[in-house]
């Protein structure tokens, strides 16, 4: 179960993250490397969040038919296919796989 | 809102449109798996997914959270998982600080906008910070990612806004559309729209992978998390997955160590650390082998 009280602590931490750079942004001045070590820092956390969101779930293997829809997905991605393409064929593979058996 | 829409390039306003559909997707896959009953746990009250995507608005940490309590977890451990994913809206948010708020040459400087505008009333100033509060609540990855594709300061505005908003309406009433369907689709997994989660975070950090700095960080970052997954809480893995920003410092010295050790192998922390800026063209074909075989070993961690 999930309370409110957790969905609003939740809310505000989030928004707390969100509003630090805004605030601080016109107070200090972030020198270029720092931005682009930023943009690199959200960069690495988007990647790594595709991987691990690909591969595992919980503490284990995700299995094999997830992985490969989404690998599938990463090619297409990769030769430029329109995102809902992308999107229905990581679905339809891992599904299709798991039709077939393969988990 | 309106000056958005004009300003932004038919073809931004596809692929906002095609990332709505594809988040969409997700949205819709979380509100059904959210309300629905697995196995001996019941699912959540309908309200649950639907207070998590008006407030807290971050696909990621919405799929965490919930995870976490269908699986048995306590709603301080989904809050905690879903903060520490949330972490990364930190740098989002310094990354497109300059777009966030109103447009115009004195809405630029933030928060000393309100005094230095002369003939600006309280009004203006309250309306200012409400544009600033809400373009803060759309911070998102698919925001921030486009925002940063854009070459342009006036674009990346345009960008981040038509994504954020249109994203936010699209989501919330998709996830109303799945917990609608939740009692449906018994189970959601077998139509893999778990898979479609980390594809279209897949698509979108694909094109920030300009550079060959970035691709050997991520890279890194990937291999951390995923390695780091099986043993630490979840959220800690994405945390530590900033360490792979680490190959951009380590440069020369460790390309030299790793030169010495007969790389490129590519395996471990001593792999394919970059070497410094000036080498780039140089080193450019050992650097590739090292990006494959990085991959590879990613791979292998299925």
């Amino acid at each position: 179960m999930m309370p409110m009280i957790a969905i609003v602590a939740l809310a505000a931490v989030t928004y707390g993250f969100r509003l630090a750079g805004p605030l601080l942004r016109g107070r200090v001045t972030v020198p270029v490397a720092a931005e682009r070590l930023f943009s690199d820092a959200a960069t690495v956390l988007l990647i790594a969040l595709a991987t691990t969101a690909a591969l595992t779930a919980g503490h284990g293997f995700a299995g094999w038919a997830r992985p490969a829809g989404v690998l599938v997905a990463g090619v297409l991605a990769a030769k430029r296919a329109p995102f809902p393409v992308v999107v229905v064929a990581a679905a339809g593979v891992t599904a299709l796989l798991r039709l077939a058996g393969v988990h | 809102m309106r000056f958005l829409w004009r300003t932004a390039s038919s073809a931004l306003l596809r692929d906002v449109g095609l990332v709505c559909l594809a988040d969409g997707i997700v949205a819709v896959s979380f509100g059904a798996t959210s309300v629905t009953r697995v196995g001996s746990s019941g699912g959540l009250a309908w309200w649950v997914p639907v207070a998590l995507s008006l407030l807290v608005f971050a696909g990621g940490a919405q799929i965490a959270a919930v995870g976490i309590v269908l699986a048995g977890g306590s709603p301080v451990a989904a809050v905690v998982a879903g903060a520490v994913l949330n972490t990364r809206l930190f740098p989002y948010g310094f990354a497109v600080a300059d777009v966030v708020g109103p447009a115009g040459p004195a809405a630029a400087e933030f928060p000393a906008a309100g005094h230095g505008a002369a003939g600006h009333g309280a009004v203006a100033t309250a309306r200012r910070w409400l544009v600033r509060a809400l373009g803060t609540h759309v911070i998102t990855d698919e925001s921030v990612a486009f925002a940063l594709r854009q070459p342009t300061p006036q674009r990346r505005r345009s960008a981040f806004w038509t994504c954020g908003v249109a994203l936010f309406v699209v989501w919330n009433l998709s996830v109303l559309l799945g917990i609608g369907l939740g009692s449906v689709l018994r189970d959601t997994n077998a139509f893999g729209l778990d898979a479609t989660f980390p594809a279209v975070m897949l698509a979108l950090a694909l094109p920030t992978l300009a550079t060959r700095r970035t691709k050997l960080a991520a890279g890194t970052g990937a291999v951390i998390a995923v390695a780091l997954t099986p043993v630490l809480p979840a959220g800690l893995p994405l945390l530590a997955a900033l360490g792979g920003l680490g190959t951009q410092w380590a440069g020369r010295r460790n390309w030299a160590g790793r030169r010495g050790l007969g790389f490129p192998g590519g395996r471990g922390r001593g792999g394919g650390q970059r070497p410094a800026h000036g080498d780039e063209a140089a080193m450019d074909s050992r650097d590739e082998t090292a990006m494959d075989s990085r991959e590879l070993s990613a791979e292998g961690k299925r």
